[in-house]
């Protein structure tokens, strides 16, 4: 099952880490990403598999708000 | 990117008015998910009802614990009657074999544990159990295996089934199987990347769009396979851009590349997919289970069944079949005593069907 919460990187000592949901904190392994505190992480059965990107996130929903106002 | 903005009802109301205008003059579209997660959210959200009713939404192979062949936990419950500790994920020991389940070997004295990632089974090994791991699962999952593989922890292997989702794709795709448009996995892309699936669509000319979890990223991965077919496109898109770069995690998939090989594998219910397996390299030998205990699994045997007559799971993996089709859903078989894996995983289409009540 994956799960889709992001976590936010609050602790980081070589390749293990603390990913804090929301109050949550939840023991990562770090060796399959370069994150940094501070980073969102996706996390699979304990390890850190991809940061998040806000950027590349607001862009193609925009866009599609933006298409379904043009209809109206 | 927070989920409140994506799962706007007013967002995801206008999206599927989009969704009916562009399936207009279409006759049936059949439209695939390959993930359990995915399957969840489609069903706890109830966005099937808001599809235009031309347009299907099956759910195809994407619950790792359904596809594991019977033969491999076949050889997980030896190795346990063997003494040997075995750990896995928690839906797998209760999947049903012709000689019972981890479970049963569990109940009968044997060392069977429930890990939630395989680190749990590093640091069991570490305290000097020998521990055989059961690799299961699809990309998401390979690359921490290979950082387990690479570890070098004593006492530790790997029996791996990890299986690869664009052969499953394909597969599909050049069987009878009509399939008009792909959402391609969440997370299994985090890994793979989006390129990878390129070449499927080129070839057959089908459109495919990589999709987060919220109910809205749905919506709007429908609504964007929509548009491809409305106007005549195959290509790639990706939704799911908060998570899955163009390439991938580059870092994951050299670490499995370095781990693992692929070669043709055999999927519970489904036949032998070419180069749908992943084998543990020679290199790292000394840490497949499969070498590093041939001398316990020298007298284990396989003798292949037919599967459980009734059961309808093979169908419902090819989205041939929806779980009310089964003769057996819900009646024979629950999830308190499921006769087929689709019924026990919580990944499975049927546990989650019958979870919400359909």
């Amino acid at each position: 099952m994956c799960l889709a919460i992001p976590g936010k990187l609050v602790e980081k000592d070589g390749d293990k880490g603390v990913v804090d949901y929301d109050g949550a904190k939840v023991e990562v392994r770090l060796e399959l990403v370069d994150a940094e505190v501070g980073d969102y992480v996706i996390v699979h059965t304990g390890f850190a598999i991809e940061k998040l990107s806000e950027e590349d996130a607001l862009e193609s929903i925009k866009l599609w708000k933006e298409i379904l106002e043009l209809d109206k | 990117m927070s989920a409140g903005a994506i799962n706007d009802p007013n967002f995801i109301k206008k999206l599927s008015g989009k969704a009916h205008e562009l399936s207009r003059g279409f006759d049936e579209i059949k439209l695939m998910h390959v993930c359990g997660t995915h399957e969840h959210s489609i069903v706890e959200s109830g966005l099937r009802s808001l599809l235009p009713e031309n347009v299907s939404l099956v759910s195809g192979p994407g619950c790792p614990v359904c596809i594991t062949p019977k033969e491999d936990i076949e050889r997980m419950i030896h190795l346990a009657e063997k003494g040997m500790t075995i750990t896995t994920f928690g839906d797998m020991v209760n999947i049903p074999t012709d000689s019972g389940s981890l479970a049963d070997a569990r109940a009968k004295g044997a060392d069977v544990r429930i890990v939630y990632g395989v680190s749990n089974a590093l640091a069991l090994a570490a305290k000097g159990k020998e521990v055989a791991h059961f690799g299961i699962g699809f990309e998401t999952t390979v690359p921490t295996s290979s950082v387990a593989l690479r570890s070098g922890q004593d006492n530790f292997s790997i029996l791996s089934v990890h299986r690869t989702i664009p052969e499953a794709m394909e597969f599909l795709l050049e069987s009878d199987i009509k399939v008009d448009g792909f959402i391609d996995p969440g997370h299994v892309s985090s890994i793979i990347g989006v390129d990878v699936y390129r070449p499927l669509s080129k070839r057959y000319k089908v459109p495919q769009v990589v999709a987060g979890f919220e109910p809205g990223d749905l919506m709007l991965s429908v609504t964007m396979l929509l548009e491809q077919l409305h106007e005549g496109r195959s290509e790639v898109e990706n939704e799911y851009a908060r998570a899955v770069r163009e390439q991938g995690n580059q870092k994951a998939m050299a670490m499995i590349d370095e781990t693992f090989e692929h070669y043709d594998a055999k999927w519970r219910a489904l036949p032998t997919i070419p180069g749908s397996g992943l084998r543990i390299r020679e290199e790292y030998a000394e840490m497949d289970t499969l070498k590093r205990h041939e001398d316990l699994l020298e007298d284990f045997e396989y003798i292949p069944r037919e599967e459980e007559s009734g059961c309808r799971c093979a169908d419902i993996l090819l989205g041939n079949c929806s779980p009310d089709e089964c003769p057996l859903y819900g009646g024979v078989c629950t999830p308190d005593s499921p006769v087929g894996p689709c019924m026990v995983s919580i990944e499975g289409t049927c546990n989650i069907a019958y979870k919400f009540g359909q």
